[in-house]
C-alpha cells in the first residue's frame, strides 16, 4: 500500500516534537486571533505570516495550516457568540448559531461546530491524501498552455464567486494581474511600473497588499458603524448537546462534509461557497426547516462541516497544481515561494516529506482544535468581549510591525497604508478584494506560462484552444461566466450573497 | 455623490479602471512589445491595460443606464486617522524608537473611534508597547530600536 507508506512518512514528519509544537502553536494563535471580531482567516494569516519565515519550510507550512483552520474555527465561535462573522464563510453559521446562543444553547452550538468540523476535517484529509497524488500526476503532463488556461479558469471562478458586480470583479482581476507585474521582468531585466523607486524593483510584497486590503481597509470599514455589539453570552455552560440534538446533527454533518469537500476543490471558491450551499440544501431537506433562522442546530452543523471540509480540500489545487483557490491559499503559495519551494505538481514527488507531513498534520491540527477549544471556551468568550475600540489599534500595531519585519524597511509600511486606502475605496465601490489578491499572486506566473506557450506554438495564440485539456479548462471558465451573467442566475446569485 | 451618472459605484469604478488601464498602456510603451513568439516586457501589460480599459468603459456606460445603490457614508475621520497613524509610525520608528512610535500609533489611531477614552488608550498603549518589545524585538529579533537615533542611541 503506497498510501500507507506515504501516510507513514507524513506521520514521522509531523509527529516530531517540534512540528507538533508548531502545529499546536498555529492552531492556538489562529484561534486566538480568529476569535477577535472582524478578523477573518486571510487577515489572520497575513498578520502571522512573518512569524513563520524563520522556521524550516515543513514547520512553517504546518504552522500556517494550523493558523488557517484555527482562525476559521475561531471565526465560527465569534459568529455564534456575538453574531459578528469574521469572514464570508461563517456568515451562515451566525444565522442559527447566534439564535441558539440567545436561547442559552451556545455550548451545544459550539460543540456541534467543533464535532462537525473535526469529522469533516478527518474525511477531507483522507480525500486529500487519496486524490492529490493522481491529480498531481496528471498535472505533471500539463504544458504551459494548460497551466495558463488553468489559471484563467481559477480567476474566472473567483470572479463568479465574488460578491457584487461581475464586471467590477473582472476589473479587480486585471488590476491584480497588473500590480503583480510591478518590479523587474525576469526575462528582459526591464524594471516595470517601478517609477524609478529602487524599493519596487523586487515587486510589491503580497503580504503588504493583503494586510493593507484586508487589515487596514477592514478596520476603516468597521469604524463606519460602531454599533453596540453586545455579547449574548457571558458564560458558556453545558457544552454537551442533548441526545435529541446529537441525532439531529448526524445527517447535516454528513451532507455538509460531502458538499464542502466537493466544492472546496473548485478553483476560486474555498470554503465560502460550501457553507452557503450546505446551509441552503439543509434548509430544503430538513424536517425542521421551519426552525431555520430561529436557532436550528442543523443550521450550525451543516455549514460548519462544509466550511472545514472545504478549507481542507482547497489545499488540493494548491498542493498539486500550485494554483490558489482562495486568498488564504494565495498566501500559502506566497509562503512556499518565500521558503524556496516552487509550488506546482512536482512538490509531491520532490518534497514528499513536506507534502505528506502537511496532510497528516492537518488531521492532527483538527484534533488539537477540538481538545483545545472546548475546554478553553471560557477564555475565548472573554476575548470575544474585547471592545472594538481597544481591538483595532492593536491590530494596526501588529500589522505595522509585521509588515516592517518582512524586509526590515519602513517602505513596506507606507505601501501597506496606500493599499489600505485603495482597499477602502474598493470596499465603498463594491469591488471585492479577494479576486485581486489571487490575480496579484498569479500575475507573474501567468505571464511566464503565456510566454512559454506562445514560444512553443511559434506565436500562434490558437494553442490555447487547440490543445484539448487547455480548451476544456477555458470552456469551463467561459461557461461559468456566461451562466453567472444570465439574468435568471444573476438574480439567484445576488440572493445567495444577500442571505 | 455624482450628479451625472445614475450609478455612482459603477461610474467611479469605471473611471479608476480606465485611468489605470490607460496609465499601464502609456507606461509600457517604453518597455518593448516584442512579438508573440518572443513576448517583450510590454506584451502582457498591454493586453491587460486594454482589457481593463474596455471593462472600465463598459462600467461607465452602464452607470448612465442602470441606477444602483448609493455609495454610502465614508468614514473620513477613521480612514484619515488610520492612515496618518500608520504613516507616522513608519516615519518615526527608526528615529524615535518603538517606545515613542508605538504609543503614538495606538493613541492616534484610537482617536478614530467614537468611544475614544484617554484612560483606556494610555493603558492599552503601555501594554502593547511592552508586549511588542518583549515579543517582537527581544523574542523574534525585529531590528527596531527601543529608543532611536534621535536620542543619540
Amino acid at each position: 500500500m503506497e498510501l500507507l507508506a506515504n501516510l507513514g512518512l507524513g506521520l514521522s514528519t509531523s509527529l516530531t516534537p517540534l512540528n507538533l509544537l508548531y502545529c499546536l502553536a498555529g492552531v492556538f494563535l489562529g484561534t486566538l486571533i480568529g476569535v477577535l471580531p472582524g478578523l477573518g482567516p486571510t487577515a489572520t494569516i497575513a498578520m502571522l505570516l512573518p512569524v513563520t519565515f524563520t522556521l524550516p519550510p515543513v514547520s512553517a507550512l504546518i504552522m500556517l495550516a494550523g493558523i488557517y483552520y484555527g482562525s476559521q474555527y475561531g471565526g465560527s465561535t465569534t459568529s455564534i457568540l456575538v453574531n459578528v462573522p469574521g469572514e464570508a464563510a461563517s456568515v451562515v453559521t451566525a444565522l442559527d448559531g447566534y439564535q441558539m446562543a440567545r436561547q442559552g444553547r451556545a455550548g451545544a452550538a459550539l460543540t456541534t461546530a467543533a464535532v462537525g468540523s473535526f469529522f469533516a476535517g478527518t474525511v477531507a484529509t483522507v480525500i486529500l491524501a487519496l486524490f492529490a497524488p493522481p491529480l498531481a500526476a496528471v498535472a505533471l503532463k500539463f504544458g504551459p498552455a494548460e497551466f495558463f488556461s488553468l489559471m484563467v479558469l481559477g480567476l474566472l471562478a473567483s470572479i463568479v464567486l465574488a460578491r457584487g458586480s461581475l464586471l467590477h470583479a473582472m476589473g479587480m482581476v486585471l488590476l491584480g494581474l497588473l500590480l503583480g507585474l510591478v518590479g523587474t521582468d525576469v526575462n528582459s531585466g526591464t524594471q516595470r511600473f517601478t517609477f524609478g523607486i529602487p524599493r519596487l524593483a523586487d515587486g510589491i510584497g503580497f503580504v503588504v497588499v493583503a494586510m493593507g486590503m484586508f487589515g487596514l481597509a477592514e478596520i476603516t470599514r468597521n469604524l463606519e458603524n460602531e454599533g453596540d455589539r453586545s455579547t449574548a453570552v457571558k458564560k458558556v455552560t453545558n457544552l454537551l448537546p442533548t441526545r435529541e440534538e446529537w441525532k439531529r446533527i448526524i445527517g447535516p454533518i454528513l451532507r455538509g462534509t460531502a458538499i464542502g469537500s466537493a466544492v472546496g476543490i473548485l478553483p476560486g471558491s474555498g470554503s465560502i461557497l460550501g457553507s452557503f450551499a450546505a446551509y441552503a440544501i439543509e434548509k430544503k431537506v430538513s424536517k425542521n426547516s421551519k426552525e431555520f433562522g430561529k436557532g436550528a442546530i442543523e443550521g450550525v452543523a451543516a455549514p460548519e462541516s462544509a466550511n472545514n471540509a472545504g478549507a481542507q480540500t482547497s489545499f488540493i489545487p494548491m498542493l498539486t497544481l500550485g494554483i490558489p483557490s482562495n486568498p488564504v491559499m494565495a498566501l500559502m503559495i506566497g509562503a512556499m515561494i518565500i521558503q524556496g519551494i516552487q509550488p506546482g505538481p512536482s512538490v509531491i514527488t520532490e518534497q514528499p516529506k513536506l507534502f505528506w507531513g502537511i496532510i497528516v498534520s492537518m488531521w492532527i491540527g483538527n484534533l488539537f482544535l477540538i481538545i483545545l477549544n472546548l475546554p478553553m471556551i471560557g477564555m475565548w468568550v472573554r476575548i470575544v468581549s474585547v471592545p472594538y475600540q481597544m481591538l483595532f489599534p492593536a491590530i494596526l500595531v501588529f500589522c505595522s510591525i509585521g509588515v516592517f519585519s518582512l524586509n526590515n524597511t519602513e517602505f513596506d509600511v507606507y505601501v501597506m497604508a496606500v493599499f489600505g486606502v485603495l482597499g477602502y475605496i474598493f470596499v465603498k465601490l463594491d469591488c471585492e478584494p479577494a479576486p485581486m489578491l489571487l490575480a496579484f499572486i498569479l500575475g507573474p506566473m501567468m505571464e511566464e506560462y503565456m510566454r512559454r506557450a506562445l514560444l512553443l506554438s511559434r506565436g500562434d495564440p490558437m494553442v490555447f484552444v487547440t490543445r484539448p485539456i487547455s480548451a476544456g479548462l477555458l470552456a469551463l471558465g467561459a461557461l461559468a461566466i456566461i451562466a453567472a451573467s444570465l439574468p435568471a442566475m444573476h438574480k439567484k446569485r445576488e440572493q445567495a450573497f444577500r442571505e | 455623490m455624482n450628479p451625472i451618472a445614475r450609478n455612482g459605484k459603477d461610474f467611479w469604478t469605471g473611471l479608476i479602471y480606465v485611468s489605470v488601464g490607460c496609465a499601464a498602456l502609456i507606461v509600457s510603451r517604453d518597455y518593448g512589445m516584442g512579438t508573440a513568439v518572443k513576448m517583450g516586457p510590454a506584451y502582457f501589460p498591454t493586453i491587460l491595460g486594454v482589457l481593463l480599459m474596455v471593462i472600465g468603459i463598459i462600467s461607465i456606460i452602464r452607470s448612465f443606464l442602470k441606477s444602483g445603490s448609493p455609495i454610502g457614508a465614508v468614514a473620513w475621520k477613521g480612514l484619515l486617522l488610520i492612515i496618518v497613524s500608520t504613516l507616522l509610525f513608519g516615519m518615526i520608528v527608526r528615529g524615535a524608537g518603538v517606545l515613542i512610535a508605538l504609543p503614538l500609533l495606538v493613541i492616534v489611531s484610537a482617536c478614530a473611534s467614537a468611544r475614544f477614552s484617554w484612560k483606556f488608550s494610555l493603558a492599552e498603549a503601555a501594554g502593547i508597547t511592552v508586549f511588542c518589545i518583549v515579543v517582537f524585538l527581544k523574542g523574534l529579533g525585529v531590528p527596531l530600536p527601543i529608543l532611536g537615533s534621535w536620542f543619540g542611541y
